[in-house]
């Protein structure tokens, strides 16, 4: 999932004349039983505005996200890894689209989600805007990020909201096949010459951290966890998600023979658990606020790809209405 | 030139045609219209980078000197490519690449009918599975080319534009040389002359479809078949090739 931003930005939200305490009570005994809630039932506002924001920033990341990995398309090494590539990118679009069509049950149409992330108002996941710039990257991306979003996903599929929830499920297979080709990458490089080594090493560096910071703020920090949580629209705080992930990728990254750039990386034989450094939020901050490497270079290449193409969508339209009109006659 | 040789040759050409048409679409992958044209635009990519390890495999092998697919991909340079010309022009605006993808899928299409009876088994298997992607293509494209010809003034003009500018690069898919008659005579590939007219009975009557006009046939351009290119090839060559230039004997 690529909600990070999601806990800053929400602000207060206003309750609805509609929302009375008789409904509010009667949706979340909903919610409390497990019952899925689907899109032609009763709602609260606020948490239909949630979804919303939720799964639309999800949809965007999955759109914004085929940039950094399409740059490698025309490069990819082999024949093999350009047709994984190009798959992969492809199940990004798929996923955007799917998630999109989810978020149109809330109410909401695709255009004015498209028009919100292209103006800047929507956030897409963070993590999009930092280059790819070298083969192994690809890799770190598909192994680190993928399993990140995998890691925040699969809880997801327990939503309840119903059209998510289904969409998760559908998204998570597609993606651990994703997270698998990634590491496969690196393993391929880390078995290689001494400068593919220091290529996936070089990528890990890189990587870490902001894959770190996909999570999100610290649940010292989060405010609308709590919400989320009773709602079961989140499972697990950002905390909890980050450290499972920290422990599960640790020793993969042992098993390549790289080095995670983080000297205060321990094992804690007592919880069972990693000690990690202190993330640095100043960065993750300005990430947000759009001072990353690619931040700019992302949302313009959107925008130019929609006013491009927007002689291509009018042709189509036009071409529709005089069929119709020809029809109709 | 014996008959082997112009197997070998006539294979390597098809998987050159291939895997340049599918750099060339891959280039719209995050950058389409419509989020389901760079879709479309990506799965057609997709078939062509199979298509092309099945030729080069096949070639491959057939040579025996123990080149892999991607050897013969990344580690050839201009003057081994075969690809037609049409096929490593820029992509222009999405108008261009539809006339590219009407104009090529045509030929194609009829290339591989032919071909899934050759005698060269492996080839007719390969085209076999090729016919069908890319009837695929050519219908969506199709359906794009008649949208855009017949949709605003504006797509109406850059459509026509496009067919335009690409016509002296059609001439060149109909030009047998003698690869191509060794093929015909020995293993039953198509009469690009017979081809040549099939082909422009479907051109005319789509373009018809679309409300756009057939340029006259003048000057045509040609010399890919057999490595004399433009300058666009270079290029792409450069940009696909370089991981494998740069650490010569790596695996990825």
């Amino acid at each position: 999932m690529y909600t990070q931003g999601l806990d800053q930005k929400q602000k207060k939200s206003v309750a609805d004349p509609g929302d009375s305490p008789e409904r509010l009570a009667a949706f979340q005994a909903r919610i409390d039983a497990d019952e899925k809630i689907e899109p032609k039932d009763w709602m609260p506002s606020a948490y239909r505005k949630t979804l919303i924001r939720q799964m639309s920033q999800h949809a965007h990341s999955e759109i914004v996200g085929m940039l950094p990995e399409g740059n490698w398309i025309s490069r990819a090494p082999t024949l093999r890894r350009k047709a994984i590539l190009l798959a992969k990118v492809q199940d990004e679009a798929g996923h955007g689209l799917y998630i999109y069509g989810g978020t149109e049950t809330l109410g909401v149409s695709r255009d004015d989600l498209v028009a919100d992330l292209l103006s800047g108002k929507a956030k897409y996941s963070s993590i999009f805007n930092y280059p790819t710039v070298t083969w192994a990257d690809v890799g770190a991306i598909g192994w680190l990020v993928d399993g990140a979003a995998i890691m925040n996903q699969i809880p997801l599929c327990r939503c309840s909201y119903g059209p998510y929830s289904r969409a998760m499920i559908r998204v998570c297979k597609e993606e651990s096949f994703h997270q698998r080709q990634g590491y496969e990458i690196m393993l391929e490089l880390c078995r290689g010459t001494d400068e593919q080594k220091r290529m996936a090493q070089d990528a890990l560096n890189r990587w870490w951290w902001p894959s770190l910071m996909m999570f999100g703020p610290s649940d010292k920090t989060s405010e609308h966890s709590a919400q989320s949580m009773a709602w079961k629209i989140k499972r697990f705080s950002n905390d909890e998600l980050r450290q499972k992930y920290v422990d599960a990728t640790v020793p993969q990254a042992d098993y390549l023979g790289l080095r995670m750039p983080d000297e205060k990386l321990v094992f804690d034989e007592k919880t069972g658990h990693y000690e990690f450094g202190e993330i640095d939020w100043q960065e993750f901050f300005e990430v947000l606020k759009g001072n990353g490497k690619c931040n700019r270079e992302r949302l313009e290449a959107r925008n130019r790809a929609h006013d491009e193409g927007r002689w291509v969508r009018e042709a189509a339209r036009a071409y529709a209405e005089k069929q119709a009109a020809k029809d109709a006659a | 030139m014996n008959k082997e040789k112009a197997l070998i040759a006539y294979v390597t050409r098809m998987g050159d045609n291939a895997i340049i048409m599918a750099q060339r679409l891959s280039e719209w992958v995050g950058h389409g219209p419509e989020l389901e044209e760079e879709m479309a635009m990506g799965n057609f990519a997709l078939d062509y980078v199979g298509q092309s390890r099945m030729y080069f495999s096949y070639a491959g092998e057939l040579e025996g000197k123990g080149r892999s697919e991607d050897d013969i991909c990344f580690l050839r340079d201009g003057w081994d490519y075969g690809n037609v010309l049409l096929l490593e022009q820029p992509n222009g605006d999405y108008g261009e690449t539809i006339a590219r993808l009407v104009l090529f899928e045509t030929f194609y299409s009829l290339q591989l009918g032919a071909l899934v009876t050759s005698p060269a088994k492996k080839l007719a298997e390969i085209a076999a599975r090729a016919i069908k992607e890319s009837t695929y293509h050519l219908r969506h494209a199709g359906h794009w080319l008649i949208r855009l010809g017949d949709g605003t003034d504006e797509s109406h003009r850059r459509v026509q534009d496009a067919i335009d500018r690409l016509w002296t690069y059609t001439g060149e898919l109909f030009e047998a040389d003698q690869v191509d008659q060794i093929m015909q005579s020995d293993w039953e590939a198509p009469d690009l002359t017979d081809l040549r007219g099939h082909w422009h009975r479907q051109i005319d009557e789509l373009l018809a479809k679309a409300t756009l006009q057939k340029p006259d046939d003048g000057w045509m351009d040609s010399g890919g078949k057999n490595g004399h290119h433009s300058e666009h090839l270079g290029y792409i060559l450069a940009e696909m090739q370089s991981l494998q230039r740069t650490y010569p004997g790596a695996n990825w």
